[in-house]
């Protein structure tokens, strides 16, 4: 009878939508959900506040609280502590800091280095933002960006030129890794679509180059970039080091994203095509307008993680002998006022190659989100 | 098979076929799909086509706009060949305006993109006069509100609405429907057969696969039986529900009227 009541007590449609229970929301329900679920969950969660009350405290103590900011060698450094290597020695990164960043660039044009940086954040910018106005014109400065950037850095056509075996650290690492980068996209789209060509030749160049780049390690293509492509040269050509560092890492990576590609080319349902078709569109226009934008928001986790993989693999160019950040890092470690301060040395390469790739990885997710426009078909 | 007799009794007034199917066979690898198919579609006509599914009714019609190639015989589209001739394919496709059963909207693009597409990219019709375009065809589906949402925000019914808006707004002469309310969920049928009515009313020649008997009854000149690749049976609606000739019609009929 109560039951009857409480079931005639609304007409349809017309029950108010009500809180629910306190313990299901909140920080309360939060901490119920996340932390105390279960008597395991309970045991977990007591052991990882140990584990963070027993590392986090002491990590910042050396990193942060107890270290040394200035000093002129390890020994002065050591000084300044309660007791020595206490704390870490930042004084060694001080130092160092604009080898790191310019290499050998030579002191005077380093003006040049500055200028293409901040060109670069701006065809960066130009790129990822929706919105600006002139957008069509921001696309093209970022396309001739490559080349602004490159007679910046090496200079010719007016400028003082600059040697590539000056190039180092930190500076080496984003040319090779925004070279890479910038060139591997398009080539390993042109190289998904030639895979998935009607026309079995193009098919099968495409196929035997991208098996070929992916059956073979990166250090090995570096190692033909350096020794061998000067068997297959004229004789007494010279072929810069660097540009075919540039072109090899370009190449191993553009196979990866034609596979990553390709799996979003493959997601695609065929009624999708048939669409494109139907309505007459050719074959370029449908790829264009219908067909890659979907199948690039697909691989976007793909691409981007490949992007992120290039952008550290960048560092194997020591083994042949280039000085990028972690290269030029270690020669320094050899410096006898600084020696044993490895861990700073790491820690700061490391965060910096974090942050590159946080980045990277933080703004493909949002590019994620931006582009959901409800369930896909 | 063609029965000659019948089509003396179409009620169209006399016009000059602009559809012209001779002898046509399809074969998906060693399966023959389609069997010397003869068919003529005059213009403004309203052909059903329906048959148990395998029979090649949505494969006959996917051969009409070269979704599908078919490999011997003859289709002639308002007065242009189908053959391997990229240009005459990309003739007929921008007349012949196709819709699906999964809707197949582009997920990516609002519903009014969706409709301009085409306008802009295949007829270089200027943005601004493009969009005033299809507004006219989003309200003439009765939906010129959604037109700045994205698919996967829109019900079934409502995308296949946007669909046919965009195949409208190619001012096509031909319309194909394959299945369009096969997967719509049941109370919005109803949504998408009204418009395509209002479609049929307008003068427009449509070719449907569908299993909507009302819909045949109330628009179909001719209704078009296929099985086996083949076609069995082709006559006005009327007498193709009240007295089929064939056994088989009269077996396929009875499953999908008493269900």
């Amino acid at each position: 009878m109560a039951q009857n009541q409480a079931k005639q007590a609304y007409a349809a449609g017309a029950h108010p939508d009500l809180p629910p229970p306190v313990r299901t929301t909140g920080p309360v329900g939060w901490i119920r959900a996340n932390l105390l679920s279960s008597p395991l969950n309970i045991t977990l969660t007591l052991l990882s506040a140990w584990l963070l009350w027993s590392i986090v405290p002491p990590v910042l103590n050396w990193a942060l609280f107890d270290a040394i900011w200035s000093a002129i060698d390890r020994k002065d450094c050591w000084a300044q502590m309660d007791e020595p290597r206490a704390g870490a020695c930042w004084a060694f990164i001080r130092g160092s800091f604009r080898l790191f960043i310019y290499g050998w660039y030579p002191e005077p044009e380093r003006w040049r280095v500055n200028v293409a940086f901040v060109l670069l954040l701006l065809a960066i910018v130009g790129v990822l933002r929706d919105n600006l106005p002139g957008k069509k014109y921001w696309l093209w400065f970022a396309v001739a960006f490559p080349f602004i950037g490159a007679w910046l850095i090496v200079g010719g056509f007016g400028l003082t030129p600059v040697g590539t075996q000056k190039l180092g650290g930190i500076l080496l690492t984003v040319i090779i890794g925004v070279t890479g980068i910038t060139f591997s996209l398009p080539l390993g789209i042109a190289l998904a679509l030639g895979r998935r060509s009607k026309l079995p030749a193009l098919r099968a160049v495409c196929v035997i180059f991208i098996e070929f780049i992916r059956g073979v390690p990166l250090i090995t293509l570096l190692f033909v970039a350096s020794t061998m492509l000067t068997y297959f040269l004229p004789p007494g050509s010279t072929f810069d080091l660097l540009m075919r560092v540039l072109i090899m890492v370009t190449l191993f990576s553009a196979a990866y994203i034609a596979e990553v590609v390709r799996g979003g080319l493959q997601g695609l349902s065929s009624g999708q095509y048939e669409a494109a078709d139907s309505l007459g569109l050719t074959y370029w226009k449908a790829h264009r307008l219908i067909i890659l934008p979907q199948a690039l928001k697909i691989s976007i986790p793909g691409i981007v993680n490949t992007f992120i993989g290039l952008y550290k693999d960048s560092v194997l160019v020591l083994i042949i002998g280039m000085m990028d950040i972690l290269g030029l890092g270690r020669a320094r470690l050899n410096d006898p006022d600084w020696l044993g301060l490895a861990p700073e040395l790491y820690l700061f390469i490391a965060l910096f190659f974090f942050l590159c790739c946080f980045s990277m990885a933080r703004y493909s997710l949002s590019l994620e989100k931006k582009l959901e426009t409800g369930h896909a078909q | 098979m063609n029965n000659p007799d019948d089509t003396q009794n179409i009620s169209v007034e006399p016009a000059e076929p602009i559809i012209t199917i001779n002898g046509m066979h399809k074969w998906f690898g060693d399966f023959h799909v389609l069997k010397n198919i003869n068919l003529e579609v005059r213009r403004g006509e309203r052909i059903v086509i329906c048959g148990p599914s395998g029979s090649g009714k949505s494969t006959l019609i996917r051969c009409i706009n070269r979704l599908e190639e078919h490999q011997q015989g003859t289709i002639t589209v308002d007065g242009t060949e189908l053959t391997q001739d990229l240009k005459n394919i990309e003739i007929i496709r921008s007349e012949v305006g196709m819709v699906f059963q999964q809707f197949n909207l582009f997920p990516h693009l609002t519903a009014l993109e969706n409709v301009t597409l085409a306008p802009i990219w295949v007829r270089k019709m200027p943005r601004a006069e493009a969009e005033e375009s299809a507004m006219k065809y989003l309200e003439r589906v009765k939906i010129p509100e959604q037109a700045l949402k994205y698919p996967g925000q829109l019900s079934g019914g409502q995308q296949q609405r946007v669909a046919i808006a965009r195949s409208l707004c190619m001012n096509p002469r031909i319309m194909l429907f394959d299945e369009p309310t096969s997967a719509l969920d049941p109370e919005m049928i109803k949504e998408v057969l009204d418009v395509m009515i209002e479609l049929a009313e307008s003068g427009m020649t449509m070719l449907v696969v569908t299993h909507e008997m009302g819909f045949a009854t109330a628009v179909a000149h001719r209704v078009i039986f296929m099985d086996e690749g083949q076609i069995i049976e082709e006559r006005p609606p009327r007498e193709f529900f009240e007295n089929p000739e064939h056994e088989r019609t009269k077996l396929f009929l009875s499953q999908i009227l008493h269900h």
